[in-house]
């Protein structure tokens, strides 16, 4: 029997958190941890973490033979990248000059040394991590429930800098503004950790597990209204 | 912007929670995983764990309650205390830990630092650093302060930092347990010496102090045991205070 929801293993890190939050907003679906393309290809939904280095995440990516199924996934159906998995699926990463996924055109970014002051003027450290302010850029499905404005937990030191802005589904100021998610018709992308962010991250979990994306376009289509 | 972090820590032993009273008697403050629960209520930042365990026979039991805890608690949790290995860090990470705490194997061996940093990432590895004042500067302490290292604290802190560490966990050997606040000439120099974030940690007795902590000492997120476990504050109380102080905070 196929998966309700595959949480793609590729060595990178620990994925026990992902998982264990997932159960917890979903106790009825099924959730497998997993390294295996054709799981992935059969899962109803798919959720990419990660963590550690770029470099390193393509290397594991390509060394299992995933690559191929997570660009799939990504591009037909409900699909959750979670900050490495976030910034791979863009084109290329200054961290150690790597080549990515390429599914989002866009570059991911060091936070630059000299730039990182408050507007008091203290030293912003890097890695940028704990608890800041998401900002929604547009509605979606996955925001349902949660503040504008709320705190994720957070823990990186890159950012992707997407090419088209009407990718942007949120942001958040370190000291100046960058996207933390990103959405495509299927897929949402987050920086911050939702498995780590308590009720809030919790909401975006759940809200992810009973998203649909095809609805919205089905609605478009019988009310024959554009539909971007 | 940025919150700036309140960490209780739990000091564990076979199982249960412990504080030490006046230094020597350990007082049970209860059950751990019952207590991560209402931290996590009361809004703690982030959960540390240290595993005083000392028989190595009973190290398997804090693998059990991060998994319980891990399991209900969806916040950061960290854990130290005997972690000599990288297959140790692996175990912790495994059970749920999101970062792992090195102290005197840090010391003993740098490069485990380096090993866990380059297979785990930097934001998994907190390196915790005791520190004593010693004539004009800080010296590093490893086993639970007991042992001189010689070592300069500012330029350990660099080297941790140069070898992968995410985050310090700095603790003031003369303030821990006195109640009378951070050090706070400590605190600040390391903060300014390093770009990645501090825990300030030992010496809290009163909100003001998390305070003081924050803004004189420049630490990126504080740490205190005592005050939270036995009732004197709440978390949520200690944020509070914190935001009237002009501090921003996750409420």
């Amino acid at each position: 029997m196929s998966a309700d929801i595959a949480v793609v293993d590729y060595g990178m890190g620990n994925l026990r958190s992902v998982s264990k939050a997932i159960e917890h907003v979903a106790p009825a679906l099924s959730v497998v941890v997993t390294s295996d393309p054709e799981v992935i290809a059969a899962a109803g939904r798919v959720v990419f973490p990660g963590q550690g280095a770029a470099r390193d995440c393509m290397r594991e990516i390509d060394a299992r033979g995933l690559r191929q199924a997570i660009v799939d996934a990504a591009r037909s159906k409900p699909f959750l990248g979670i900050c490495m998995g976030m910034q791979v699926l863009f084109e290329h990463s200054e961290e150690g000059d790597t080549a990515c996924l390429g599914i989002l055109p866009g570059t991911v970014r060091r936070f630059p040394h000299e730039a990182m002051h408050d507007e008091a003027g203290d030293k912003l450290k890097v890695p940028h991590m704990g608890w800041n302010n998401v900002h929604q850029a547009i509605p979606h499905p996955l925001w349902a429930g949660i503040e504008d404005g709320a705190r994720f937990y957070f823990v990186h030191s890159y950012f992707v800098q997407p090419d088209r802005p009407d990718a942007i589904a949120g942001f958040s100021h370190y000291p100046f503004p960058f996207s933390c998610a990103v959405a495509t018709a299927n897929m949402f992308a987050v920086q911050f950790h939702p498995e780590k962010s308590q009720n809030d991250g919790l909401m975006l979990l759940g809200n992810f597990v009973t998203w649909n994306p095809g609805e919205r376009d089905t609605a478009c289509d019988m009310s024959g209204a554009a539909c971007a | 912007m940025l919150a700036k972090r309140i960490i209780p820590c739990l000091d564990v032993t076979n199982g249960r929670v412990v504080k030490g009273v006046n230094f020597v008697e350990l007082k049970d403050a209860g059950d751990p995983v019952e207590i991560a629960r209402r931290y996590n209520e009361a809004g703690a930042d982030e959960l540390t764990f240290l595993d005083i365990t000392a028989s190595s026979d009973n190290r398997d039991l804090i693998l059990h309650i991060i998994e319980a805890v891990a399991s209900e608690v969806f916040i950061p949790l960290t854990v130290g205390g005997g972690v000599r290995a990288v297959g140790d860090v692996q175990r912790l990470l495994n059970a749920g830990a999101d970062k792992v705490s090195i102290n005197t194997s840090a010391v003993v061996n740098p490069q485990l630092v380096k090993d866990a940093a380059d297979r785990y990432g930097s934001q998994c590895i907190v390196v915790a650093i005791d520190a004593k004042r010693t004539g004009d500067h800080w010296e590093v302490f490893t086993h639970g302060g007991r042992t001189a290292t010689g070592l300069d604290a500012i330029e350990w802190a660099k080297k941790m930092e140069s070898l992968g560490a995410g985050e310090l966990l700095l603790t003031s050997m003369d303030r821990d347990g006195t109640k009378s606040g951070f050090d706070l000439e400590l605190t600040r120099a390391i903060s300014e010496a390093v770009d990645i974030p501090i825990i300030a940690s030992g010496g809290v007795g009163t909100l003001q102090h998390l305070v003081d902590g924050v803004k004189e000492g420049r630490a990126d997120a504080v740490l205190a045991a005592s005050i939270f476990h036995f009732g004197e504050y709440g978390v949520d109380e200690a944020k509070r205070y914190m935001k009237q102080h002009g501090i921003e905070v996750r409420l």
